[in-house]
């Protein structure tokens, strides 16, 4: 099974993506180094891959022998990247406990919970004290900031400057020329506030602005119609 | 279904009954073998069902009630050494004994090696016979609970015997985790199911209409065993923790519809656990409760037909289960309006009152939590083999706990967000200043606390669209908060439908009726 095509992989010269390779050997101990070297080819090149990093967490699990601390903290700042999605919780469902509380481990742990419960200010505090796990990885600070983006968008129609800016950590001018390429890029609108500073006008969307969620409610699919075709005809 | 056996594992040594003798081979049971061969080799699904589902179990209750079955080469004879269907009697010897026995370190070995020669058998394709569901769903369904009882019993290292950890060590392919789902992924891909779905899907292929079996004088063990292989999958999964890899191979199976796997309750029930276990864990509540709603209504409306079959209990116990699941979900999403009459009474008189204490977010409400998830969850399994240096360490919670210290996680960073629904129930508008002082939080906090809501509340599913599990939402402009209750969404469409075809269906019957 599995480990026909590794072997094929080596002798012929079609080389395989590793998607490929986890699609057709899913429970191959083979491919793990493969796995290993994909989740550093994700951090150099800003890419990611959930399935492939389960794959690996999922070999790691049934030999925790080979498992390489190194690797896992990788993935899981990579899974703190995907914020909303419940990717960090996906990768420490599987990974022992007692590696869960090795200190680096223990750290990430803590960034997630503050993402988690939005409270960002904590976050990038947090995050200033532990430069060495997630500074490693690039594209780190905008994928936090646009989860943080997300997550206000959910929740207001307009933002006051401050509560955005302690939200995605940048302040004074670079903030102003954040603003700026928003503006152009994102429809975003600067607005006077009443009396305290400015306000932001996020883009609308049917969660900040209700009225624009699409009645689904009465909309019948093809095949339930098809049921009364012959009374139709 | 976790087979129909839950006892303790123990040392797994001792040897039943005094006076078994195995190749002692009682009248009826020499008969019910014979019969059994001759069914199969006419390929008589409906009798070998019979045999399968009845005979078996009044058998083994009258004459095997404490000990195994005669030894496979006691009956060989009989039914001419026919090789294949001594490797299903000696599949259904090995599941008796589990069910009313303790099996052996050897005897689980040679129950492993016994699965390793019928799906060889099976996959290299010899094999022409047409099996019932039930008796094909018992085949995936047992292998992988002998293969989690295995994990439970090798991770009990204290007090094993040194015998034990020798064969342990020398048989350290037996049950091994890749072996087992290499097993059920080869059974997947031989049996070409998912490509049969597919095809079935554009009406080239027919194989949910027959039930997976073939009326074109062809096998559908290979075939039907691959897609119940997909439930295995499912299930192995979740045991191991790894619920999107779970739910991406139940994928080819429409849950949404009737199919093959609602033609065996066993293999209804374990499928619609798992998956909403699954979607709990990954924080999709709407569909959780969505499916254990549906399936808890139907166990309710059918369970009455279910009582004589070998699975009742294993059915009551799921259903149990199933009402804690629900109970845990609802108190995550108050969505009571996804949940049937019938379903919301049973699960007030079961629930009622730990829900209402659930939604206090106190420490006994996470005391109360953290029992109906132990109560309710799967039997999580370490996969990796111990270390054998000693002193040896018990390892068989630990899958367990932290699957359930991540739940529980969870469960903290939500614990403020049902006292922020209290107060949004009884406001179409307010303040944050308003707010945070009912609250007592400041502002910063109190913006906190809301965006948590909104995010737990909006799930990102498989395909990464967000979908909104809120029964009450809310948004901010500048200041001021305005909230918006969901209505439910009246499915008139449905509902006319329903009438048009009844309508039809009335005045078909009184044109029949002739008036003289």
């Amino acid at each position: 099974m599995g480990r026909e095509l590794v072997q094929k992989q080596q002798q012929s010269a079609v080389s395989y993506t590793v998607e490929q390779l986890v699609a057709v050997n899913p429970y191959n101990p083979d491919i793990l180094p493969d796995l290993e070297n994909y989740v550093n080819d994700q951090v150099s090149s800003q890419t990611y891959s959930l399935d492939a990093n389960l794959c690996l967490l999922r070999l790691y699990q049934f030999e925790p022998e080979r498992l390489s601390t190194q690797i896992v903290a990788r993935i899981l700042v990579k899974a703190l990247m995907a914020m909303p999605a419940p990717d960090f919780s996906l990768c420490l469902f599987l990974i022992p406990e007692r590696v869960q509380m090795e200190e680096q481990f223990k750290t990430l742990i803590v960034l997630s919970h503050y993402l988690e419960t939005a409270r960002f200010r904590q976050f990038w505090d947090e995050a200033a004290k532990s430069r060495l796990i997630v500074e490693v990885v690039p594209g780190f600070e905008q994928a936090i900031q646009a989860y943080a983006i997300h997550v206000l968008s959910l929740t207001c129609q307009k933002v006051p400057r401050s509560v955005l800016a302690e939200a995605i950590n940048i302040e004074g001018l670079s903030f102003d020329k954040f603003l700026e390429h928003h503006v152009v890029n994102s429809g975003w609108i600067l607005e006077k506030g009443q009396g305290k500073g400015q306000l932001i006008v996020l883009p609308r969307n049917e969660f900040n602005h209700p009225e624009l969620k699409k009645s689904t409610a009465d909309s019948i699919p093809l095949e339930h119609i098809t049921r009364i075709y012959p009374i139709l005809g | 279904m976790a087979a129909a056996h839950d006892y303790d594992d123990g040392a797994g040594h001792s040897q039943p009954a005094d006076a078994y003798d195995p190749t002692f081979v009682p009248d009826s049971a020499k008969s019910f073998v014979v019969h059994l061969y001759r069914h199969i080799r006419e390929k008589n699904v409906y009798e070998i069902h019979q045999m399968y589902e009845a005979s078996f179990q009044t058998l083994s209750d009258r004459l095997f009630k404490d000990t195994p079955w005669p030894s496979v080469d006691a009956v060989a004879p009989f039914v001419d050494n026919d090789h294949v269907f001594c490797l299903l009697y000696r599949e259904m010897w090995f599941r008796h004994l589990y069910a009313r026995l303790s099996p052996s370190l050897k005897q689980r070995i040679d129950s492993w090696d016994n699965y390793c020669s019928l799906f060889q058998v099976v996959l290299h394709g010899v094999v022409n016979m047409q099996l019932p569901n039930q008796w094909l769903w018992d085949m995936v369904d047992e292998f992988v609970y002998q293969f989690q009882s295995f994990c439970q019993y090798r991770a009990k290292m204290k007090n094993k015997h040194v015998q034990e950890i020798e064969l342990l060590q020398q048989y350290d392919q037996a049950w091994n985790v890749y072996g087992v789902l290499n097993f059920l992924q080869a059974l997947v891909e031989k049996s070409m199911i998912i490509q049969i779905l597919e095809q079935e899907k554009e009406g080239l292929e027919q194989f949910t209409a027959t039930d997976g079996y073939d009326y074109n004088g062809g096998s559908n063990v290979l075939k039907v065993l691959g897609y119940f292989s997909m439930v295995g999958l499912l299930r192995v999964h979740c045991l191991l923790g790894d619920y999107q890899t779970g739910l991406k191979c139940l994928l080819p199976i429409d849950i949404s519809q009737q199919g093959v796997y609602t033609s065996v309750i066993g293999s209804h029930i374990t499928t619609i656990y798992h998956y909403g276990f699954a979607n709990l864990m990954l924080r999709r509540y709407v569909e959780a409760i969505r499916e254990f709603n549906k399936i808890l209504s139907y166990i309710y409306k059918t369970k009455q037909y279910h009582q004589k079959s070998p699975q009742y209990e294993q059915i009551l116990k799921k259903n149990e289960q199933m009402y804690a699941l629900l109970a845990v979900s609802l108190s995550l999403c108050p969505q009571e309006k996804l949940v049937d009459e019938t379903v919301n009474t049973q699960l007030r008189e079961k629930y009622g009152e730990k829900m209402l204490r659930m939604q206090r977010y106190d420490d006994e409400a996470f005391t109360l939590f953290d029992e109906l998830f132990s109560y309710a969850c799967p039997k999580f399994i370490t996969p990796s083999a111990p270390s054998y240096v000693e002193p040896f360490v018990n390892y068989n919670q630990d899958a367990y706990r932290l699957q359930l210290k991540l739940f529980l996680y969870e469960v903290k960073q939500q614990q403020l967000l049902s006292g922020v629904r209290t107060f949004l129930k009884v406001y179409s508008t307010i303040s944050l200043g308003k707010l945070a002082t009912y609250m007592e939080v400041d502002e910063p906090t109190l913006r906190t606390i809301l965006m948590t809501y909104k995010h737990k509340t909006h799930a990102v599913d498989s395909e990464g669209k967000i979908n909104s599990n809120a029964d009450i939402d809310f948004y901010i402009d500048d200041d001021m908060i305005h909230v918006v209750e969901s209505k439910p969404a009246k499915r008139y469409g449905d509902y006319f439908l329903r009438q048009i075809v009844k309508l039809e269906g009335v005045m078909n019957e009184m044109d029949r009726i002739k008036l003289d």
